[in-house]
């Protein structure tokens, strides 16, 4: 089995709400044209959406680089936002900072990391108060 | 059902992607969380909801959603209609209410998927 994989980056941009998922969009109509099946497709797409959406809405945006392997994607989410002082405590469903104006856009429901985690083979969480936070996400490939 | 039968039923105009009106759909889902949406929707082909910008077609694009229903006479702005039409989703905009709209279809046979029938 080769090493080679399918390079993809992205800057996450925080002004434009609207545009937020674009990258998670991209990656997605690429796994489509490669032909993975739809399930797996699925599980990347809503791994990295949620991801994207909240390095929009917690740290002003990030960057998110895909790799696309013969039997897995590896996605880093890495942003310098404000960081996660509690990893374990964000990592619960239902936990949540954020404001209402968010909740008026229809997230901010403490569901996005749990669900990372679910749609993901492995995921690890590394952050810094004031420096940043980073993700990394694995999906195999069935 | 076609989606079409969903517009009839529920008095809606589609707003983008008619020629998907006859395409078949067999489940859906309410929610004006999208958070919800990607957390709890399995496969449902039909997000019922009174949101109405652009990460809603962008969830159901996520999600293998096929055809968004606006509720209470909502209008979209070009953009999202531009979004929904470049991923073949359907938007349909309907002048009932949630509660309403969600009844009348699943009285129509419309079911809410995992223990669909
Ligand atoms: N990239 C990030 N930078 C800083 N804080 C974050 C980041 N991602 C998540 N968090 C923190 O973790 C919390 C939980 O995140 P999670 O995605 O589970 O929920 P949410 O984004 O608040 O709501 P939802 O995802 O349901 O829309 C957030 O409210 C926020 O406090
Ligand atoms: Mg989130």
């Amino acid at each position: 089995m080769s090493d080679e994989c399918i390079r993809l980056e992205f800057k996450v941009d925080s002004e434009n709400f609207a545009s937020a998922g674009s990258a998670s969009e991209a990656v997605k109509t690429q796994l489509k044209l490669l032909g993975i099946n739809s399930h797996d497709v699925r599980r990347v797409a809503i791994a990295m959406y949620e991801g994207e959406i909240n390095m929009v809405i917690h740290a002003k945006g990030g960057t998110a680089v895909v790799e696309i392997y013969q039997n897995r994607v590896d996605i880093t989410l890495a942003d310098r936002g404000p960081g996660i002082a509690d990893i374990d405590l964000a990592m619960k469903e239902g936990y949540s900072t954020a404001p209402d104006n968010i909740r008026e856009l229809g997230f901010g429901a403490g569901m996005g990391l749990p669900n990372m985690k679910k749609n993901t083979d492995e995921m690890r969480i590394v952050s810094n108060p004031g420096v940043g936070t980073t993700i990394y996400m694995k999906v195999n490939l069935t | 059902m076609k989606i079409s039968e969903i517009a009839e039923i529920l008095n809606a105009e589609a707003l983008c992607c008619k020629d998907k009106l006859s395409d078949e759909v067999f489940s859906a889902c309410a929610s004006d969380m999208m958070s919800d949406v990607l957390a709890f929707v399995k496969d449902q082909a039909v997000l019922v909801t009174g949101l109405c910008n652009p990460q809603v077609v962008r969830t159901a694009e996520m999600m293998d959603i096929r055809c968004i229903l606006l509720v209470r006479d909502k209008h979209p702005d070009a953009t999202i209609l531009a979004l929904a039409e470049s991923k073949g989703i359907v938007v349909l905009r309907s002048p009932h209410r949630m509660y309403i709209a969600c009844g009348l279809l699943y009285n129509a046979g419309l079911c809410g998927g995992e223990h669909c029938v």
